[in-house]
């Protein structure tokens, strides 16, 4: 059996446990990440949603900035809706530091406050057709260097990217569904069916990447391999 | 004509509002909201890594030593504060006075606080928050409350606590009591389910849906007394997921503010004691760093008519 790759999840701040259960759902498995040591043990990171003002604030105080920096230039690195801006080589409105790994401008706020906040269905290059897209108080891709690749739009503009290594989104992947919702749903998921596509795609990215490093030899890191358990609830 | 089934003057809620609105709180977990009156303040609490601003005209502590009616915080002071920072903007409301809620919506903010701490405006009901399109987060001292108010359209909970005083005893009774209620309905039987509906003078959907998941289906953060990053370790070990820092932060006393360096030592800790909770070596550090806690006022030496946790029904 193979061993699953582990995926870690930013969890300083925001929605990190939305994300690991969708991670649970595509087989992967999901770690915590809040220091740098816990950075080392993971094949690929997702920084989730949240305030990339916090999530600013806490790296560079936690001397977290500069290996998260030096991680998401060679590994899978998926960054959503914050974790897109922290990502971003430029940001605007306002102007902030990150990361800078993908060649992109990256404008906060652009949709408005959160009354303008929306679930709009859009289309995407991703297998199963149009995708339910989650925007909540959404930043807006407005410039992408040539090496970035589009496979989701909302009204023209960008809004899940790759480059290389880099994964991003402006929407909240980690919220969609599939299929429409006609009545009142439960607040918190119950009983709907999530579109975990995204997720799926990211934890191939982290897959291949993992699968490289071994063919190559280049990796004498000794990796634990955790078997995950088919039934987890 | 207008009826109180649409006061928010909004669309009715579609299920994609409810899961915007929840959303948002999601986003916020593992943060701190942090009370603030100016915009000077919120720029201290965005500098230090709030994750969201409550604009208030005066601060519990204040409110508590002042007296007199509270209110909806002044649309000049919210405005000014939306502009300075670019974390969310919350700003309360008084229970049952839904047309505050309409001027913060209509005003922008990003969340809805209907308060205890403010002056009540209505003896029996709360706000429709259905009919609103911005998200609402209501108070609740044990699991009945805070389901009457997700059935009324809360997107999230927070525990009540007492606040303004800057002791934690009653945010730590109420998650405890919310944290218990919900892990005995996970063990009971179908029929005692409709029972426990009853008891809790909540509705049965919700009640079976707690039964189910083991939580509540919106978050649950805490607020009410936070005053030193081991106050917000200990509520988020308990269960909470986020917490809210009212008086703690900016005042020194209940009429006097603390310097801007204790301000800012304060948030600072408090941020990084939200997000490192479990991690005892931190919150030694960060609990050291922290210059100084507000006085505050110890609860078990009130009278119950000073109490704002028993607002709200």
């Amino acid at each position: 059996m193979q061993p699953i790759p582990i995926v870690g999840v930013l969890a300083l701040q925001g929605d990190y446990e939305s994300h690991a259960r969708a991670l649970e759902q595509v087989n992967a498995q999901p770690k915590m990440v809040r220091t740098a040591a816990e950075l080392e043990q993971v094949d690929g990171l997702i920084i989730p949603g949240g305030e990339s003002t916090t999530f600013l604030k806490l790296l560079e105080r936690e001397g977290l900035f500069a290996p998260l920096e030096k991680f998401a230039r060679t590994r899978p690195t998926f960054g959503t809706c914050a974790g897109c801006i922290l990502l971003a080589k430029r940001v605007t409105h306002p102007e902030q530091e990150s990361l800078g790994v993908l060649d992109a401008t990256v404008e906060r706020n652009a949709y408005g406050r959160q009354i303008d906040s929306q679930i709009v269905t859009g289309e995407t290059s991703l297998p199963g057709g149009p995708l339910e897209m989650v925007f909540i108080r959404a930043p807006r891709l407005t410039e992408l260097g040539s090496g970035v690749e589009v496979l989701a739009t909302r009204d023209h503009y960008p809004v899940l990217v790759r480059q290389n290594n880099i994964l991003a989104a402006t929407f909240h992947p980690e919220l969609s569904h599939a299929g429409s919702v006609t009545e009142r749903d439960s607040p918190d998921d119950l009983g709907l069916n999530p579109d975990r596509r995204v997720h799926q795609y990211f934890a191939q990215m982290v897959f291949d990447a993992s699968q490289q490093v071994k063919n190559s030899g280049s990796s004498t890191e000794p990796r634990r391999v955790q078997i995950l358990a088919a039934e987890r609830e | 004509m207008a009826n109180h089934q649409n006061n928010g003057n909004a669309n009715p809620e579609t299920s994609h509002g409810l899961r915007l609105k929840v959303g948002l709180a999601e986003m916020l977990k593992g943060g701190v909201i942090m009370d603030v009156i100016n915009a000077e303040q919120a720029e201290i609490a965005e500098k230090a890594g709030a994750v969201a601003v409550m604009a208030l005209e005066r601060v519990p502590a204040q409110i508590r030593a002042e007296g007199g009616v509270a209110r909806m915080a002044s649309p000049a002071i919210i405005k000014e504060i939306m502009a300075t920072v670019s974390i969310p903007v919350m700003a309360k409301c008084r229970i049952g006075h839904f047309a505050e809620a309409q001027v913060l919506q209509e005003l922008g903010v990003d969340f809805i606080d209907e308060s205890e701490v403010l002056t009540p405006a209505d003896e029996l009901h709360h706000v429709n928050k259905h009919a609103f399109k911005t998200p609402f987060v209501c108070g609740a001292r044990d699991l009945g409350e805070a389901l009457r108010r997700i059935a009324e359209g809360a997107a999230m909970i927070r525990t009540k606590g007492e606040a303004g005083t800057g002791d934690v005893v009653h945010a730590v009774k109420h998650l405890r009591q919310i944290v218990k209620d919900m892990r005995h309905l996970t063990v009971m039987s179908e029929e005692e389910l409709f029972a426990a509906a009853k008891d809790h003078r909540a509705p049965y959907e919700l009640i079976r849906m707690v039964a189910n998941a083991g939580k509540l289906p919106v978050p649950n953060f805490s607020a009410g007394g936070i005053a030193t990053p081991a106050d917000a370790a200990l509520v988020r070990q308990l269960g909470a997921e986020a917490v809210f820092v009212g008086s703690g932060i900016f005042m020194s006393d209940s009429t006097h503010l603390a310097s801007i360096e204790e301000a800012t030592s304060r948030a600072r800790a408090i941020v990084r004691a939200t997000t490192f909770f479990d991690d005892p070596k931190v919150l030694a550090e960060t609990s050291a760093e922290c210059t100084g806690a507000m006085k505050g006022l110890a609860v078990a030496g009130m009278d119950a008519a000073s109490m704002m946790q028993t607002r709200g029904w």
